[in-house]
């Protein structure tokens, strides 16, 4: 698969504040590549950069290998599908849809079957003359989408469309879009601040922090192995230890921290500052030993929240009399209650040294 | 008791309308005069004074100017802002604030000065008094009114719905006219209606822009300085009733153009 959108060293800024701080990203063909990042971090603007709505100040964005960094909107193979949908009031929903097909001046007859085969594939058949007013958000979201893929893009760039809908639409229409995704074979880049839907839909998840990526790769890479500090908080709930380093060797390093020490795998210089990431399902309760097992010694549970899927536990280590909070999931059949005193241990290989 | 409380505020409301609109009230019920002068006690009503007025063909031409004159400056003017309105909230130019401040100034300049400001520029450059020139100057005089309106409504919602028609390949001109236009329409018409409003019955402008052809409003200054006749009252009435209706009709575009913005 080639690349077909190659962002190099590409910067935003607006006075002397700097939105995109040198990005480097290569989308590859038929991907689904997830923007992600919280409100601000500058993925918003990286999307229009592509779309072609904001020019970078400094750096190059190529698509299908030419140089588009100021080629407008309408001259690329990229159809923007926005947050707030941007659908025309003023026309029925065939004629949302057919806009574009009319500004590349196809004709009538074309025109009428994209139309019908993309509200088709959006589910939204037989809604042709109804005016935009009176759909649901869900449905003009549909329509936001057909509209965008009825001029087949190469590219569909999608900025937060599915921030307005409510939380079970929301799950069909990720669902949806993977679906749609595959079946048009279209690269996606999808924005959003949602760690969870970027987890559901995506083939890449890049995580955006400040302007820059902190971490680009494949949901599951990103979530158990996080590049770095801020990866590691981002997605979902980590317990994050911090330290320095004692030794380094044989491919694993000692960090002191405030619960003790922890060997985990990894390599680093001696006396550095790291941190350890430990996922909260990723701590069991039990003593086990081993060279595979990191004894993180006895907690006390100072919370409990039953979620349903399992039970969170807010837990204070006592080993070390430090009031470091460990967050725990149990399995939700575990009876225990706040002030019950239990082992704690995890896997070595599920521990992850961050360095930065 | 809440109601007798209120009793000095309602005199206060009947006093207050009285004063505005006394005036006009005497005019149209003077306008049914059975009589030769427009003066207490009426007596009446007879419609012998619209049927004198309507058989005065330099009136009746004037009116037709007028009408004339109102809809096509409020054509260019109403054009003209829409193009501004959409120049300053879409592209956001350098020095916004004082591109606006340069567009709404003229509001606070007597029409007199306008007039002969405009009076001296038109000798200048040739073109004669006419009524060419009156509607060029009810242009200028209602393009900063008409660009308020429309630039209030355009909201940051018409934003994406601008990028998205440009992005599915529209050029400049489609975007405006097949998109944005429609979705303003409402305002675009309210802005329509009160720029016709105000030059219907404009007067010092087309008194002094205008020659051989005139407006209403100067033929109906020429016969009051001929004297007073309920003649005069009768082109008064028709003038207010045609201002209302357009009023009436730019209060509905208004409370739609508001009640659409989100």
């Amino acid at each position: 698969m080639g690349t077909i959108v190659d962002l190099k060293n590409v910067k935003k800024s607006y006075g002397p504040v700097t939105a995109v701080n040198d990005v480097s990203l290569k989308i590859s063909q038929g991907e689904f590549v997830v923007l992600l990042g919280p409100s601000g971090s500058g993925k918003t603007t990286i999307l229009s950069m592509i779309g072609g709505f904001i020019v970078p100040t400094d750096g190059t964005i190529s698509i299908n290998g030419k140089d588009m960094t100021t080629i407008p909107p309408a001259f690329r193979p990229t159809v923007t599908v926005f947050q707030d949908y941007a659908l025309f009031p003023h026309m029925t929903v065939s004629e949302n849809v057919s806009f574009g097909l009319k500004m590349r001046k196809i004709g009538k007859v074309e025109r009428q079957k994209q139309t019908a085969k993309s509200l088709d594939v959006v589910g939204l058949s037989g809604f042709g003359n109804r005016g935009v007013h009176e759909l649901s958000g869900g449905q003009r979201q549909r329509v936001a989408l057909a509209r965008a893929i009825a001029v087949e893009p190469a590219v569909l760039l999608l900025d937060e469309p599915l921030g307005a809908l409510d939380l079970k639409i929301r799950h069909q229409m990720q669902e949806e879009l993977v679906h749609l995704q595959k079946n048009i074979g279209a690269t996606f880049v999808h924005v959003t601040h949602d760690q969870e839907e970027a987890m559901a839909i995506a083939d890449n998840i890049a995580l955006i922090n400040e302007g820059k990526i902190e971490d680009y790769g494949p949901p599951d890479r990103v979530y158990l192995q996080p590049a770095t500090l801020f990866a590691a908080r981002f997605m979902g709930e980590s317990n994050i230890f911090s330290g320095t380093v004692e030794s380094s060797e044989g491919g694993f390093v000692v960090v002191k921290t405030s619960i003790g020490n922890l060997k985990v795998p990894g390599e680093c210089e001696s006396g550095s500052n790291v941190s350890v990431a430990i996922r909260p399902e990723q701590l069991y309760p039990g003593t086990q030993t081993g060279e595979e097992i990191i004894d993180i010694g006895e907690v006390q549970v100072s919370e409990v929240t039953f979620q349903g899927t399992h039970r969170l536990c807010r837990t204070v280590n006592t080993k070390n009399e430090s009031d470091h909070t460990i967050l725990l999931r149990l399995p939700p059949e575990q009876e225990i209650k706040v002030g019950d005193v239990i082992p704690l241990y995890s896997k070595r290989s599920q521990a992850v040294l961050l360095k930065k | 008791m809440h109601r007798l409380r209120n009793i000095p505020s309602y005199v206060y409301l009947v006093l207050a309308l009285s004063f505005i609109y006394l005036p006009v009230v005497v005019l149209v019920l003077f306008s049914f005069q059975d009589g030769v002068l427009p003066v207490f006690p009426f007596t009446g009503p007879s419609l012998q004074w619209y049927e004198k007025m309507l058989a005065n063909d330099r009136l009746v031409e004037s009116l037709g100017n007028s009408i004339m004159v109102a809809l096509l400056s409020s054509l260019v003017t109403t054009v003209l802002g829409f193009l501004a309105a959409y120049g300053m909230a879409r592209r956001k130019p350098r020095f916004a604030g004082g591109v606006r401040f340069v567009l709404m100034a003229p509001l606070t300049v007597s029409y007199l000065i306008i007039g002969m400001g405009l009076l001296i520029t038109l000798n200048m450059i040739g073109i004669p008094k006419s009524l060419f020139a009156v509607g060029l100057g009810h242009v200028v005089i209602n393009l900063p009114l008409c660009f308020a309106i429309i630039y209030s409504q355009f909201g940051d919602h018409l934003r994406n719905i601008d990028w998205a028609a440009r992005d599915l390949g529209a050029s400049d001109g489609q975007t405006l006219f097949r998109v944005i236009a429609p979705i303003m329409k409402p305002s675009l018409l309210a802005s329509f209606c009160l720029s016709a409003t105000l030059s219907w019955d404009e007067f010092i402008i087309a008194f002094l822009l205008s020659r051989f052809d005139v407006t209403l409003p100067v033929i109906i200054f020429e016969m009051l300085r001929a004297g007073l006749t309920p003649e005069v009252n009768a082109a008064g009435t028709m003038v207010f009733a045609i201002s209302m209706l357009t009023i009436g009709i730019t209060a509905i575009c208004m409370f739609i153009a508001f009640r659409g913005k989100k």
